[in-house]
């Protein structure tokens, strides 16, 4: 008799949204893993977590999740996050999308929701280009790197997202690679606890798009890369977390307490009934 | 520790932004995400005052775009929600808009009309954005847009959008001009059991069994909503009744579309409202709508005192758009005139749906709308 | 006090002197005081202070259709701007109240009644040139008796911040007695 053998996390995916549209040696199904563990070590509720996601490869987790998702336009997943969020403030809410998802045509509310605190947990799959529309420029690919609008090699400087979102009031920020698979998971199950508004930035190969135009043709190559330039330097100052092919640092840069938008929110609407409103 | 009246019944003087803010209230609006711009930025202050101390929800986003998104969140997380803006605020909203009608999202959106196009006049009347309400985000689909002419109906079509938007599962459009929404006038709020409140369909299914975009005979899904234990999934993408994508798909494209279009259309009966004056045997009908429509009736009251038949008709609901109801004046009129205060917008479609019936387009545009006089120059030229 | 079928009234002069205010605080007291039918729509520019600014009031006995006002029957003016721009265009056999310190230019108007009320002056009298416009309002009542004083005064009580009762009540009484005097001779 053959007996059919369940994957001990199949009930973390939506199986019917399954086989995915990743490529081979993408670095996004390591992601969708180790966030799936962290959600399985942490036995936490699947009823009373939402995944939300915005536009590109990694847009696709929040499908794959066996939660409440949503995949909204491109750049929007923090606003529809916020309302979400503030709506029913039980719910735990995160969201994973691209870099170019969330900080191009997602930046400005990357930076606002990071500011005002809002409980969210994001993390980010830096994969340095578009992979999805077929691998142009974005706001995080390297000085110098071809890509399908760049082929004369990119003039614009990337943004250094760790730094940028301590910047911004998180108060959780760590970078990882997909080679980190054990940090990575721990690190998400340490964000998935902590109150406001968290950031994971993941560094993930894309070969087939970036890698192939960047001399790394495989996954194997760029995970290589990921291998030889690693450098963990927890709660370093997160300005100076270079990633260039020499050294890519990574870490947890910035774990911090402050009390999250909504909780403030609901602290002054009980202030404002019991009437001391004011500074 | 006692809250604050959520429904303010009785009778008061406010300006068209705060009874569009109070409508909204008494509608069970608990979420409500804006930005602020002219002339509506007045809804926000209200509802920023108004909404803690009833328990509710009020944040300013960083843009219009944000606003637009965080409320379809809000809805989606099973409040009722609203953002308020004017024409700039209003195209960024497009993008959103789009994605509201595709996950079938019910949610007010206030557009309160300036001048355009561009930054235009902020703080000047205009009826410019008829068209960007209806056809403003891309691909196709239908929305509901209603129009108000007074104070009193800046609450109560509040109240009616939020119904709407329930009922069908679709974004809906309070289409205000800047005078009504700036003027102070009575607005008489009801009691509580006077006003009539609409919740959206409740799944009836077990979990296992929903699908989140599996359409009722009146082709409206049944909604539940994140937290509830359904575990679903909605996305901006096509997708087939489980919610899930289906972009190389041409026959659930044409089943999605056709249908988000069919859930209106089928209804129309049931969502337009008409105000229909002194029409039954009206020679010389004049269609408006918002400002424009209480400068008409003056003129037509002062046509009728000089023994011209002529009529109006108020279009509360600009869309759907009231096709029958022009339909049934071309019985009898011998032409239309339509008044607005834009370049020709509305006229386009009473024009289709007119056919025969001469129509005579009137545009205004700045500070003033048409005076009754102006219009009434009109209806006497034209008799 | 007799039924009124249509009365328009314009307030004008620039933003800042309570110029919108002061027509709310008259359509209320006629709506929510006085039992009438009015309404308030004003018109400004996109400056928060110092620009051309009209309030407009229609009341009315019958329900108000068009809410503007096209040819006023009076006109209470605080800015030379204003004056130029709405004197001419008041009913013939309407008012004008007009603050004289600030429109300095007066022009030859006929048929119209004016009534020159140095409202900035008293209220500057009172350490609060901000109360000018409440000062036109009691004026405004006393000239034209188209709204009983209380309905007035109950409306500025309720549009007003709290803590600054006294001073606008003042104001009022203030604009009322000058506008009386002035009748009187």
């Amino acid at each position: 008799m053959v007996q059919e053998i369940m994957h001990p996390l199949s009930k973390y995916l939506r199986e019917a949204m399954i086989p995915h549209i990743w490529c081979t040696g993408c670095g996004n199904g390591i992601i969708l893993n180790c966030f799936v563990h962290a959600v399985d070590e942490l036995e936490m509720d699947l009823d009373k977590l939402v995944v939300v996601s915005g536009i590109g490869c990694i847009g696709r987790s929040a499908g794959y999740t066996n939660a409440d998702s949503f995949h909204t336009t491109h750049g929007r997943a923090l606003a529809f996050a916020t309302g979400v969020k503030l709506a029913n403030p039980e719910l735990n809410v995160v969201v994973i999308s691209g870099d170019g998802d969330l900080f191009a045509i997602g930046g400005n509310h990357f930076i606002h929701a990071a500011r005002r605190n809002m409980g969210i947990k994001v993390i980010c799959a830096n994969n340095f280009n578009y992979g999805m529309t077929g691998g142009q420029q974005g706001p995080t690919t390297p000085l110098e790197a071809s890509t399908t609008t760049t082929p004369y090699g990119n003039i614009e400087h990337p943004f250094n997202l760790v730094h940028l979102a301590a910047a911004s009031g998180a108060t959780y920020v760590a970078r990882w690679t997909t080679l980190h698979v054990r940090r990575l998971t721990q690190s998400i199950k340490r964000m998935l606890q902590k109150e406001g508004f968290c950031f994971i930035e993941v560094v993930s190969p894309c070969p087939e798009i970036f890698g192939r135009r960047n001399k790394m043709r495989t996954g194997l190559e760029m995970m290589d890369w990921f291998k030889r330039a690693s450098v963990v330097e927890n709660f370093s100052d997160p300005s100076k977390a270079e990633i260039t092919p020499e050294k890519l640092v990574v870490g947890e840069f910035v774990n911090i307490e402050k009390v999250s938008y909504e909780k403030f929110l609901h602290e002054k609407i009980s202030q404002i009934n019991e009437r001391k409103v004011g500074w | 520790m006692a809250k604050k009246e959520a429904l303010l019944t009785g009778t008061h003087f406010m300006n068209g932004d705060i009874a569009c803010a109070e409508g909204a209230i008494a509608a069970g609006c608990s979420f409500f995400a804006g930005y602020p711009i002219t002339p509506a930025t007045e809804i926000a202050e209200h509802l920023s005052e108004r909404m803690p101390e009833i328990g509710r929800i009020y944040i300013q986003m960083e843009d219009e775009i944000a606003s637009i998104a965080a409320v379809i969140g809000a809805s989606y997380a099973g409040l009722k929600a609203m953002t308020a803006t004017s024409g700039p605020g209003f195209s960024l909203m497009q993008e959103n808009i789009g994605l509201a009608v595709m996950t079938e999202t019910p949610c007010v959106i206030v557009d309160i009309m300036r001048g355009g196009p561009s930054t235009g006049q902020p703080t000047m009347p205009g009826q410019q954005d008829v068209m960007q309400a209806r056809w403003g985000s891309h691909g196709d689909y239908e929305i509901i847009a209603l129009a108000p002419s007074s104070v009193q109906e800046m609450f109560d079509l509040t109240v009616e959008a939020f119904n709407l938007a329930e009922t069908y599962r679709v974004p809906t459009l309070l289409l205000a001009d800047e005078i009504v929404a700036h003027m102070w006038e009575k607005v008489v709020i009801p009691s509580a059991e006077k006003i009539r409140i609409v919740n959206r369909k409740k799944p009836n299914v077990s979990p296992e069994k929903y699908m989140p975009f599996m359409p009722d005979y009146d082709l409206v899904p049944p909604m539940a909503c994140f937290g509830e234990g359904y575990r679903f999934h909605a996305t901006g993408l096509t997708h087939d009744e489980y919610g899930y994508p289906k972009t190389s798909s041409s026959e659930v494209q044409e089943r999605l579309v056709k249908r988000l279009c069919d859930k209106i259309r089928r209804n129309t009966d049931k969502i337009i409202r008409v105000e229909e004056i002194m029409l039954d045997d009206a020679d010389i009908v004049v269609i408006a709508y918002g400002i424009v429509a209480r400068a008409a009736l003056s003129a037509v009251k002062k046509a009728r005192e000089k023994g011209i038949k002529a009529g109006l008709l108020r279009t509360i609901t600009l869309w759907p758009f009231p096709q029958n109801q022009i339909a049934k004046i071309e019985e009898h009129a011998k032409k239309i005139i339509v008044p607005e205060m834009n370049c020709g917008q509305m006229v386009r479609e009473v024009e289709r749906a007119a056919k025969s019936t001469l129509v005579v387009f009137l545009s205004k545009l700045g500070e003033e709308p048409h005076t009754p006089m102006e219009i009434f120059e009109a209806i006497r030229r034209n008799c | 006090m007799v039924g009124i079928m249509r009365i328009e009234i314009r307030f004008a002069g620039f933003g800042g002197q309570g110029i919108i205010k002061s027509g709310i605080i008259t359509a209320a007291a006629a709506c929510l005081y006085a039992q009438k039918n009015a309404v308030q729509t004003q018109s400004y520019g996109p400056e928060s202070r110092g620009g051309a600014c009209k309030s407009e009031v229609v009341i009315s006995e019958e329900e108000i259709d068009f809410p503007k006002v096209v040819e006023p029957d009076i006109l209470i003016v605080m800015s030379q701007h204003a004056y130029n721009e709405y004197a001419e265009n008041v009913k013939q056999g309407g008012t004008i109240i007009m603050d004289p310190d600030m429109i300095p230019h007066e022009k030859d108007l006929k048929n119209v009644n004016v009534f020159r009320v140095p409202a900035t002056q008293i209220a500057e009298g009172m350490q609060r040139k901000i109360v000018a416009n409440i000062v036109m309002l009691g004026a405004f009542v006393a000239v034209t008796g188209l709204l009983d004083k209380n309905a007035l005064t109950e409306a500025i009580k309720a549009n007003i911040p709290r803590g600054t009762e006294e001073l606008n009540l003042n104001a009022f009484e203030k604009g009322y007695e000058y506008a009386k005097n002035l009748l009187k001779s």
